[in-house]
């Protein structure tokens, strides 16, 4: 794999081979000094047009328990409007001698044209393209799943809400159909996408009846200028329809989960109380949020899966260095779940 | 400088088909037509067909105004290459081509182009849809064809007055609408659909086009005007011009080579090469404009010639402007992906859209004694590969890169001088 451009690009392997290798850096990051140095010497950059603190960090923690070096390359949208090109900028980047670049950009598609100037010379990984997709939050949401349940295969999953604006939404179909799981989108019919052709969906509008046969709901974000283009008549109307509240919480099935991207508006999407309940799993999606980064970067930079999933296998230091083992390496056991 | 005589083709123009060779006069009139003629000069049409010249009613030249995209030298200089003797630019230039003055900057600098440049001229004043132009002043200039290309006249009560007011110039002209209802597609940069939603790109629907189209055919009822449809794209416009035109309205319409030739999956690169206005649309959308080329209700091919320099189709798929090269592949596109005789082909490209411009006169002639020697000579079965680099646009985003097409201009002859020979401009 060169790049992490697109769910679409992996099968149901891949995603599994990211989610045990997330696995060996969940253990990683419960050690006192959750610090590995198998991407010493790398350098990744962050190539971010949109404001986004919660995903810069986490990559930014991912890169750093790594040990490789980063650097931050952000701009407002209307800074690069008057200024040089998208590709200009790329390709100074690129002459700087990076070997990953994450980007986060408004417009969808800019990851795929980034990959192809750069003739795949560098690691583009999509961190939110447009409305397009998000597939490390695809990855970490399945595995935040999987991590509770143990698979997602026969799985009722439902996505509630601004399906039609969410990369989130795009990427988390993709993953969760490739898992083995039924996905249900919940949304009034201004917030889908104009055609669903071709999605492994179901379509409903009735958040209330959806509800008693979800294993997972996941909850998107409502954006308040979803109002001002009449997408919605309030938010209020909103949160009437499609807010997960207590009432509806209790209509759930026991053991079902919830779950939301962030960040989270309390009391329009899900109220204050759903959103710190234990079957809620934000904040574990978030913790996740960094060892999938972390499996990201190593699988694309590192030295090989092989190593790290089967510890086995004998090591080979091509430049003396046993950098990537340091992984399997130090002295605590290396948590790998087949 | 003597005669010029087209050796051994097969002429074919509206009157029907013949091999003959054709002798251009010093006068750069046609002199005579018929079997073994002698000339000064001898142009090889062994194999090939002698056309009357091709017309484009759509080519965006982008002087003055973003003279590093195009200008009217290079646009027609590719226009000659494309086989076309007659372009009409559109008038979204900076500043727009709404008065006498830019009018006849225009025309003069396409007086020493290799090809009869005509300029369109806007509707409303700088193409802002609140205020209607001089269109008596421009026609006065020789300006028959008005559009705000780029946009249509979303105002309908001014879309009335300037039919209205149209229709009483004297020399006649022709109103001409870029049909999207720009609240309906605001914000859209392909066609909304399958290939939008999944690719997050916010799309346009079909409708946005459908409903300018629904409406000017009323305000033609309304008003008795002629009006003329710029680019159709779906299947409902089409299938709506074919009502109105079977209900006896005077309205004519016409289609491009990418909305024949290229879907909307095309975007799935996110490549901008790909994005256009009207955009790319689905496959039912292509067939109903191939379709409507064959039966007639689409009366001729335009090429919406949209040069864009390499760095303004270098952002992100939704900032990037939209618009495609066109005058140097049309002409091949349409031989070698619409299933059609040659003759209906040209009919397309030369004396139909000549008739909708008004230069029936000059353009789209027969080939025969007396008539000026606009004259295009196409090796019907020469292959070529499409190679940007090549062009004599100054832009180079055509979506056809790489692509083998069958169907070359060989010679393109303007008022009887060679400015194609052999595929090289001469000037």
């Amino acid at each position: 794999m060169t790049h992490l451009l697109s769910i679409a690009d992996l099968n149901r392997a891949d995603i599994e081979q990211l989610h045990q290798l997330t696995d060996t850096f969940v253990e990683v990051s419960r050690r006192s000094i959750p610090k590995v140095p198998a991407l010493r010497g790398k350098n990744v950059v962050w190539l971010f047009y949109e404001d986004s603190t919660r995903t810069r960090l986490s990559f930014e923690q991912a890169a750093k328990r790594l040990s490789a070096d980063t650097m931050t390359f952000s701009v407002s949208s209307s800074s690069v409007k008057k200024g040089e090109s998208l590709r200009d900028t790329v390709l100074t980047i690129e002459a700087m001698g990076v070997d990953a670049i994450v980007v986060r950009h408004g417009s969808a598609g800019v990851p795929w044209q980034i990959a192809r100037w750069l003739e795949d010379r560098v690691h583009i990984i999509n961190a939110g393209d447009g409305w397009h997709e998000h597939p490390t939050q695809a990855l970490l949401d399945s595995y935040t799943i999987r991590s509770e349940r143990g698979s997602l295969e026969g799985m009722h999953i439902g996505i509630v809400g601004d399906v039609k604006h969410s990369r989130v939404a795009r990427s988390d179909v993709l993953a969760y159909t490739a898992l083995g799981a039924q996905v249900t989108l919940v949304a009034p019919p201004t917030l889908l996408p104009p055609s669903l052709a071709g999605w492994p969906v179901t379509v409903s509008h009735d958040l209330d009846a959806v509800l008693p046969s979800l294993d997972v709901v996941g909850i998107l974000r409502m954006q308040q200028e979803r109002m001002t283009e009449n997408l919605v008549p309030s938010l209020r109307e909103y949160t009437s329809l499609y807010g997960l509240t207590l009432r509806r919480v209790d209509t759930m099935r026991d053991d079902a989960l919830i779950m939301h991207p962030g960040p989270v508006n309390r009391g329009v999407e899900i109220s204050a109380e759903v959103a710190d309940l234990p079957r809620s799993k934000i904040v574990d999606q978030v913790r996740n949020g960094v060892a999938t980064r972390m499996a990201v970067l190593y699988l694309l930079l590192g030295q090989g899966v092989d190593k790290i999933l089967d510890p086995g296998v004998p090591e080979e230091a091509p430049d003396g260095e046993h950098s990537d083992v340091s992984v399997t390496d130090s002295e605590s056991s290396v948590g790998v779940t087949g | 400088m003597g005669t010029i005589v087209i050796k051994g083709g097969r002429v074919i123009d509206a009157t029907g088909e013949r091999p003959a060779d054709v002798v251009i006069g010093e006068d750069g009139l046609i002199a005579a037509v018929g079997s073994d003629l002698p000339g000064d000069t001898v142009l090889d049409a062994a194999g090939c067909v002698v056309s009357p010249g091709l017309v484009d009613l759509h080519s965006h030249l982008r002087q003055p105004g973003q003279e590093e995209a195009e200008t009217i030298e290079t646009g027609a200089r590719a226009a000659a290459l494309g086989g076309y003797t007659c372009i009409l630019a559109m008038p979204n230039t900076i500043p727009a081509i709404d008065h006498a003055g830019i009018v006849r900057e225009v025309l003069e600098l396409g007086r020493a182009a290799p090809c009869d440049v005509r300029t369109s001229g806007a509707i409303t004043v700088g193409r802002g849809g609140e205020q209607l132009a001089p269109l008596g002043e421009m026609a006065a200039l020789g300006v028959r064809f008005f559009t705000d290309d780029g946009a249509g006249v979303a105002d309908t009560r001014l879309m009335r007055r300037a039919m209205e007011y149209a229709s009483g110039l004297p020399t006649g002209v022709i109103l001409a609408q870029h049909c999207e209802d720009p609240v309906l597609a605001a914000g859209g940069h392909m066609h909304e659909g399958e290939w939008s939603a999944r690719l997050g790109i916010p799309g346009q629907p079909s409708e946005a086009e459908e409903l300018m189209v629904m409406r000017d055919l009323a305000l033609a009822r309304l008003t008795g005007t002629r009006v003329h449809f710029q680019h159709l794209s779906t299947a409902g416009s089409i299938a709506m011009v074919q009502a109105a035109k079977a209900s006896g309205l005077p309205v004519t319409c016409e289609a491009t080579t990418h909305h024949f030739t290229l879907t909307h999956a095309e975007c799935a690169g996110y490549d901008p090469v790909f994005k256009v206005n009207p955009p790319l649309r689905t496959e039912a959308d292509v067939a109903a404009v191939r379709a409507g080329l064959t039966t007639g209700v689409i009366d001729c091919i335009a090429t919406d010639h949209a040069p864009h320099t390499q760095e303004a189709k270098e952002a992100a798929f939704d900032a990037a402007p939209p618009g495609m090269l066109g005058l140097e592949t049309a002409l091949a596109l349409a031989l070698t992906e619409l299933d059609l005789p040659i003759a209906a082909v040209l009919a397309l490209l030369s004396w139909q859209p000549a008739r909708i411009l008004g230069v029936d006169h000059i353009h789209g002639l027969p080939v025969a004694p007396g008539n000026p020697g606009h004259l295009t000579v196409i090796d019907p079965t020469a292959t070529w590969i499409v190679d940007p680099d090549a062009f004599a646009s100054r832009s180079r985003n055509t979506p056809y890169a790489g692509r083998t097409l069958t169907g070359k201009v060989r010679h393109t002859l303007l008022c009887g001088e060679p400015v194609v020979i052999n595929g090289e401009a001469q000037r």
